[in-house]
């Protein structure tokens, strides 16, 4: 090959022979550039050999990497060279292994073996139906593996997760977590789900409003995340289950009032939840959540599309509808999240739950700490996206 | 001396086998089945009385066999068999209301088992997780298999408050399931690709025909008088069911799942209701813990279990591939 480069550099002259070199708008390099390549050929053989080896020369020298794993950093100076013209055949198949490999060491960390083949099973589980589900619906598995993860990066990096007063859930038995609504839409409970599961290390199990499973593939994710109907016969067949059960009394009226109301309680229903935790003796954790309210700050409400729909309300905010899906981005508010100190009602008899009174009196007690939580939190909060 | 039971329905399948399996009893002395058209297999040494009991023969036949225990179980889901809906409901309520006032007319029955089911309960997504026994719909049935059994229920409920000396006690079972049922669920399951509602996961809970034999069996030789929902333990959702069956799936928007049904339906190829609709978009869970504290009855297969029996005998051809690979 060599000596027919050598015979054909007899042919063709050197230079451009007086062609239009650089700025020809031809695809080829000039000959300039081909001297200050780095195969150091002469630069009369370089023109033929380049059209002799075209089968195989550069993209040997195109790094394999570059092709195959896909969140490896990219080689920055040679890749735009090699991709104008490389085909993908013919990369040696050790080199395609050891690019799978790196791969996968990139993905799954330095015991990506085993985590790859847990992966595996894992995907096979879930295509022959082989897991569990308890009676309310709960995917432990699937909500640690998928939800959780995907939640995660949404609220360390986007929200900046604070929490507080972890002490106050728990470790086991049944516990009601009491939270302030907000938001628009209902983030503030997926966040407080990932708090309690990351940090607590329990499965909170949120209580919906009859919407969520009405709609279709929201009925479905909040089944398998651990959510059941609020409705006293499941609050309480949860709660003396022993399971941390997670509320938010003012439902549709906390996380649809107006940016105006921000962080002003809404009327906390009928106590439903107090009776419960009362007939089954669990504490009553209330949770203050400070940041939801600023997400997606809902400024207007269309009620006439909103009763077509049979939805509670159709959010306007500064960015939605009018900017489109982009509008549907949370904004990067700084949130608090406040566990306040139980409130046990172990010392009422469960008969003492039918007394309305009582029940009022506990439902303001817990309305009122929250309140004034959040009025701390806001205080001492510098900023809003700080 | 031992009882003298009445089984109502023993031309269907359910009905001879567990006809069948109490003549084997040794605390039943006799049992007479009865239906308006004989029964297909073989009944052993159950008496067979060719009567319909939509019409007042069936006292006499109470009076002239001196018949103690009565087992309804001539409650039909679909009218698929019957020729009709009209048909289905008069068998269902008229034939209940007759047979429970022979009953109170009866100087010799003193227990009456219902199988009821818990199709009563009806779907929505209002519904608790569990429902337990004295919880009622959410939403009253308005027509089909679920309003004939809620209508059905409230006669035999009249019938114990006017004759409290008899043990009246009612089996609301879950969907049975097994090798030898053939309801509208197990058709469902049979079918070559599963339509499914977009967007929707339902809990189902499922009961081995076997337990229901052993159910049956345990109330009409047990007086314990009161109503209880009869289950196998756990869950499963349609997800996880239709993937352990290993059928294809395909999720339809609920409007297109409903229509498939009625055409099905119309075209006789099976027979898909508008309460299945709902049960197969919402789904339902009954507690079970009265079956276990007060009827004291213990399911021999969980709802896992009974799937998988059930699995076994649509897809043999996909269970031996799988054995075969396995081995290999």
């Amino acid at each position: 090959m060599a000596e027919e480069a050598r015979e054909d550099a007899v042919v063709i002259p050197i230079g451009t022979g007086g062609r239009p070199g650089r700025g020809s708008g031809s695809a080829r390099p000039s000959s300039a550039a081909r001297n200050l390549s780095a195969t150091r050929k002469p630069a009369a053989a370089a023109k033929k050999a380049r059209s002799a080896k075209k089968a195989t020369s550069p993209k040997q020298a195109r790094p394999a990497r570059a092709k195959v794993a896909p969140v490896g950093e990219p080689a920055p100076a040679e890749q735009p060279a090699a991709a104008g013209d490389a085909p993908t055949t013919g990369i040696p198949v050790g080199d395609w292994l050891a690019a799978l490999q790196a791969g996968a060491q990139e993905v799954f960390g330095d015991d990506w073996e085993r985590r790859a083949a847990e992966l595996m099973a894992f995907a096979r589980r879930r295509l022959e139906g082989d897991y569990e589900v308890d009676d309310y619906g709960f995917d432990r598995e699937l909500t640690e593996r998928f939800f959780m993860a995907a939640l995660r990066p949404i609220a360390e990096k986007w929200f900046r997760l604070e929490v507080r007063g972890l002490e106050n859930i728990p470790a086991e038995g049944g516990a009601l977590v009491v939270s302030n609504h907000s938001g628009t839409v209902p983030l503030d409970g997926l966040m407080t789900m990932l708090a309690v599961h990351d940090k607590a290390h329990r499965s909170l199990r949120p209580l919906g409003a009859d919407l969520v499973f009405k709609m279709p593939i929201v009925s479905s994710l909040a089944r398998k995340s651990g959510a059941t109907l609020a409705c006293v016969e499941d609050a309480e067949r949860m709660l003396s289950g022993g399971e941390l059960v997670g509320v938010w009394p003012e439902g549709f009226k906390g996380i649809g009032k107006p940016f105006s109301e921000r962080y002003k309680l809404q009327r906390f229903g009928r106590g439903g939840f107090v009776s419960a935790a009362l007939r089954t003796g669990v504490p009553i954790i209330p949770l203050s959540v400070v940041g939801a309210e600023e997400i997606y700050p809902l400024v207007g409400n269309v009620p006439s599309l909103a009763r077509l729909l049979g939805v509670p309300y159709i959010p306007i905010t500064p960015f939605f509808p009018w900017l489109g899906p982009l509008g549907m981005v949370p904004l990067p508010s700084k949130w608090i999240l406040e566990f306040g100190e139980p409130i046990r009602t172990d010392s009422y008899d469960a008969g003492e739950a039918e007394d309305p009174m009582l029940v009022f009196n506990v439902t303001d007690q817990v309305r009122e700490t929250i309140q004034h939580t959040l009025f701390d939190l806001l205080r001492e909060r510098d900023g809003v996206f700080s | 001396m031992g009882r003298v039971v009445l089984v109502t329905g023993i031309s269907r399948d359910i009905g001879r086998r567990f006809a069948r399996a109490a003549a084997g009893d040794p605390s039943i002395d006799r049992v007479i089945g009865v239906d308006v058209i004989p029964p297909r297999g073989d009944i052993g040494d159950v008496s067979f009385v060719r009567a319909d009991i939509r019409n007042p023969v069936i006292a006499k036949v109470l009076a002239k066999e001196d018949v103690d225990t009565v087992v309804h179980m001539s409650v039909i889901a679909t009218p698929g068999s019957a020729g009709g809906r009209g048909t289905m409901k008069e068998l269902n309520v008229i034939g209940s209301m007759q047979l429970l006032a022979a009953c109170q007319k009866s100087t010799t029955v003193d227990r009456l088992v219902v199988k009821s089911t818990t199709t009563v309960y009806g779907s929505s997504p209002r519904d608790p997780a569990m429902f337990t026994e004295d919880m009622g719909p959410k939403r009253l049935p308005s027509s089909g298999y679920a309003k004939d059994v809620y209508e059905i229920e409230g006669y035999v409920r009249g019938f114990a408050r006017r004759r409290p000396d008899v043990d009246v006690t009612m089996v609301r079972a879950a969907n049975v399931i097994g090798p030898h049922v053939s309801s509208p669920l197990t058709n469902y399951f049979r079918l070559p690709v599963i339509p499914r509602v977009l967007g929707f996961d339902p809990r189902l809970q499922f009961l081995h025909e076997d337990d229901l034999m052993r159910v049956l069996a345990h109330a009409a030789t047990h007086a314990v008088p009161g109503t209880f929902n009869v289950a196998g333990d756990g869950l499963l959702t349609l997800a996880q069911a239709v993937r352990r069956l290993g059928t294809p799936s395909v999720a339809l928007p609920r409007f297109a799942v409903g229509r498939l049904g009625a055409t099905m339906r119309q075209a006789r190829l099976s027979d898909f209701s508008p309460e299945q609709l709902g049960y197969l978009t919402y789904g339902r869970g009954v507690d079970t813990a009265r079956m276990r504290s007060v009827l004291g009855f213990e399911p021999s297969f969980t709802t896992a279990e009974a799937f998988a029996d059930f699995c076994r005998s649509v897809a043999p051809a996909t269970e031996r591939a799988r054995e075969g690979a396995g081995r290999g």
